[in-house]
């Protein structure tokens, strides 16, 4: 080994947390990513144990305004005149615990989240002492505080009342009247403030000046007046404002999408891709009895960090909408599966070689993109995608509106130039070259393949929603949104990551990937797996890329791996 | 006087930027020069300063909502300021505080500045003004008046009367 190749050796210091001796890196990644020294909570961190805290973000500037972190330490002694640290009689170097100057009976505490390590010293990070310091500040927070858990959206996810419960008292000394401030406020066009529920830790402000770099968000008035505002008359309205209401520890910002929807504990969790942009942004999908709530950002730090972008994150009602296809259609009516299936793979059975044309949507699944161009490189069929191209932002939305472009180019449903071939099709379909057209997730009818060129083939479709193409369909195929089965996306950076099924399909419609298996099978006689895991793994082994990167589904893990472009 | 970029004060809030390795730094001069010039700052001047200061109006917004000192509204065309602090407090500061109030025609317990219906006097109480030996102390707009007599105090306002 060269070398340059092997790693300089971390820099440790030791301290110690309750007692026990632990070696944390001197420096650690701060909001930027850039290493600063070590803080006595991120060392916490590192060795599991939690400082409860609210202003403090890990991708967030500093601010140490919450004082919720606060925790007692003791401080190595320093050198005398005669140039030796302190010691104890059996040698080890003597600490000194920190205390009011004026008040030597009274232990001081540090906020973990600004305060570097200092080799030797002893974080006391569940001594009474701490206990109480934690209790003071809870009691503070909560002085103005409505308490009205059970009609806040937050509850369930609340650090108030988590921490409340962990570190707080079932009593308070407060017997004062409580400050008054706005409710409901319309923040912006997708968020309501409670001032009131406000712990003022200004995460929502640094999130929209140090991140989005739109300084949109104060505080107005002073001392127990405080309250988070925009300028009057202003709108918070830039497209991520919805980061502020995941990464708000309290119910001062709500969504007003999500607001008094559902309780958030009969949530059901489940992981997925966004499907918005090329981006693949992680998320979690709240789903509860077969309905979707919410998108939340999953944390990612290789494709989206902690965040997600507005528009991506409201874009889920279609999976819900009620004139979702649910029903098979065929030249006889509405037959069963095992029926149409039989039917299709006949018909593809006895076709002319060249005579059939693909048109797969880059919004599918790397998995059916696979089995697409397997069938088309057996029927010799041509096939393309469609392109999609939106704005790109500054900060996560790409240019590319299909979820998986890339994917769509590495199975080879499509090449560089998405959506060059189309017009081709449409002309091999007019010479009557092309008799069997075969439709996945897009209306082709908007990228020149008319009603009319449609009526002249045998027209396959597989869709989620009715459009000009399902209606002419001789074949209708109900599928599924991506949140509704398991499959995997690559996205624009090359990076292929998985999503788990958290709704069931509604009426006939069945996962693509299943319906291509069998159709595939049947022509092509491809065969060697049940599962979605076996047929990502057999993809793995036959796309160039993919067997490069040795993927496996199991190893793409939550958050997905990189395969080179 | 309501906000109009004059060249006066153009030029004071260009000079007071440059004293600061950072704009941002000169924010409570140019607010204080503001208020001098406008006797208050309106949200056309907080706009203003933001943009003399490279900041956004959300940023001055907040240092004018947070001291009181900076005025968001009109105060009058007299400022009375009343001092409470404790020695002009023991000489009768709240009994003259209040009988200005009675006179004119204000609420003496209302929060903060009380400004009359036709714009006037504004009449607030203020910390230290400094000459704790003559309390009680008042002041009308710059000028200075010291053991001040609630029979005193009339003739004073009847001096700004105009």
């Amino acid at each position: 080994m060269a070398a340059k190749d092997i790693k300089p050796a971390v820099e440790t210091v030791t301290v110690k947390v309750d007692g026990r001796p632990v070696e944390v890196p001197r420096m650690t990644p701060n909001w930027e990513g850039k290493p600063e020294p070590t803080t006595v909570l991120q060392a916490c961190k590192q060795v599991g144990i939690e400082i409860p805290h609210y202003c403090y973000h890990p991708k967030l500037p500093v601010s140490g305004n919450c004082r919720m972190c606060l925790v007692h330490v003791a401080m190595p002694g320093r050198p005398g005149p005669d140039g030796k640290a302190p010691m104890n009689d059996d040698g080890s170097p003597k600490v000194f615990p920190m205390q009011l100057p004026y008040e030597p009976q009274t232990p001081r505490g540090v906020i973990g989240c600004a305060t570097p390590l200092v080799p030797g010293m002893e974080i006391y990070a569940s001594s009474p002492e701490t206990k109480e310091m934690r209790e003071a500040i809870m009691e503070s927070l909560l002085i103005n505080h409505p308490l009205d858990c059970s009609i806040c959206d937050q509850a369930g996810e609340c650090k108030l009342q988590e921490y409340s419960y962990d570190h707080g008292q079932a009593k308070s000394e407060f017997e004062e009247f409580k400050v008054h401030k706005p409710k409901a406020v319309n923040l912006g066009p997708r968020i309501t403030l409670d001032a009131e529920r406000c712990i003022l830790c200004t995460r929502c402000i640094r999130f929209t000046k140090d991140i989005v770099g739109d300084d949109a968000l104060g505080i107005v008035n002073r001392g127990s007046y405080n309250t988070i505002s925009t300028y009057p008359g202003e709108s918070f309205n830039n497209n991520y404002t919805l980061n502020t209401v995941d990464i708000c520890p309290v119910g001062a910002l709500t969504s007003n999408d999500f607001r008094f929807q559902m309780r958030v504990w009969f949530l059901k969790e489940t992981k997925s891709i966004c499907t918005d942009c090329g981006s693949g942004c992680n998320v979690l999908i709240g789903s509860r009895e077969n309905k979707m709530y919410r998108y939340e950002p999953r944390q990612n730090d290789a494709v989206n960090g902690h965040w997600m972008c507005d528009s991506g994150r409201l874009n889920y009602k279609w999976i819900g909408r009620e004139d979702r296809l649910n029903t098979i259609k065929s030249p006889k009516g509405a037959i069963p599966w095992p029926m149409v299936l039989k039917e299709i793979s006949e018909h593809l059975g006895s076709v002319e070689r060249g005579s059939v044309a693909i048109v797969a949507s880059a919004r599918q699944t790397n998995e059916e993109l696979y089995l697409l161009n397997h069938l088309a490189k057996h029927l010799g069929a041509t096939t393309d995608s469609v392109p999609r191209r939106g704005k790109a932002d500054h900060l996560m939305i790409v240019e590319d509106r299909n979820t998986n472009t890339t994917g769509a180019q590495l199975t080879g449903i499509t090449t560089k130039r998405v959506g060059s071939k189309l017009s081709s099709i449409a002309k091999s379909i007019r010479d009557g070259k092309v008799k069997t057209l075969i439709v996945f997730g897009e209306d082709v009818t908007k990228y020149g393949i008319d009603s009319n060129l449609l009526n002249n083939v045998t027209l396959i479709v597989s869709d989620i929603l009715p459009n000009e193409t399902t209606k002419l369909a001789d074949y209708l195929l109900p599928g599924c949104a991506h949140a509704e089965k398991r499959g995997t996306f690559t996205n624009v950076k090359g990076r292929v990551q998985k999503f788990m099924k958290a709704l069931e399909p509604p009426g006939d419609a069945l996962p693509e990937w299943e319906v291509l298996h069998e159709l595939v099978h049947n022509v092509t006689g491809l065969d060697g797996f049940k599962s979605i895991e076996g047929l990502f793994n057999h993809m793995a082994g036959e796309v160039k890329s993919f067997k490069e990167a040795e993927l496996t589904w199991a190893g793409l893990g939550d958050l997905g791996a990189d395969v080179k472009l | 006087m309501s906000f109009k970029v004059t060249k006066t004060i153009d030029r004071e809030a260009n000079r007071l930027v440059k004293n600061y390795p950072e704009k941002r730094s000169a924010s409570l001069m140019v607010l204080h020069a503001i208020q001098e010039e406008f006797g208050y700052i309106s949200k056309e001047a907080e706009v203003w300063a933001a943009e003399k200061l490279g900041l956004k109006p959300i940023n001055i917004h907040e240092l004018v909502t947070f001291y009181p000192m900076l005025r968001e509204h009109d105060p009058g065309k007299t400022v009375v300021r009343v001092c409470r602090t404790l020695s002009c407090a023991l000489a009768g500061s709240h009994k003259l505080h209040g009988h200005i109030c009675d006179k004119l025609g204000l609420d003496k317990n209302g929060h903060g500045l009380q400004r009359t219906r036709d714009g006037k006097f504004g009449v607030e109480f203020a910390e230290c003004l400094a000459s704790c030996g003559t309390g009680p102390v008042m002041m009308c707009n710059d000028d200075f008046y010291e053991a001040v007599s609630n029979e005193a105090s009339e003739e004073i306002l009847k001096k700004y009367d105009a």
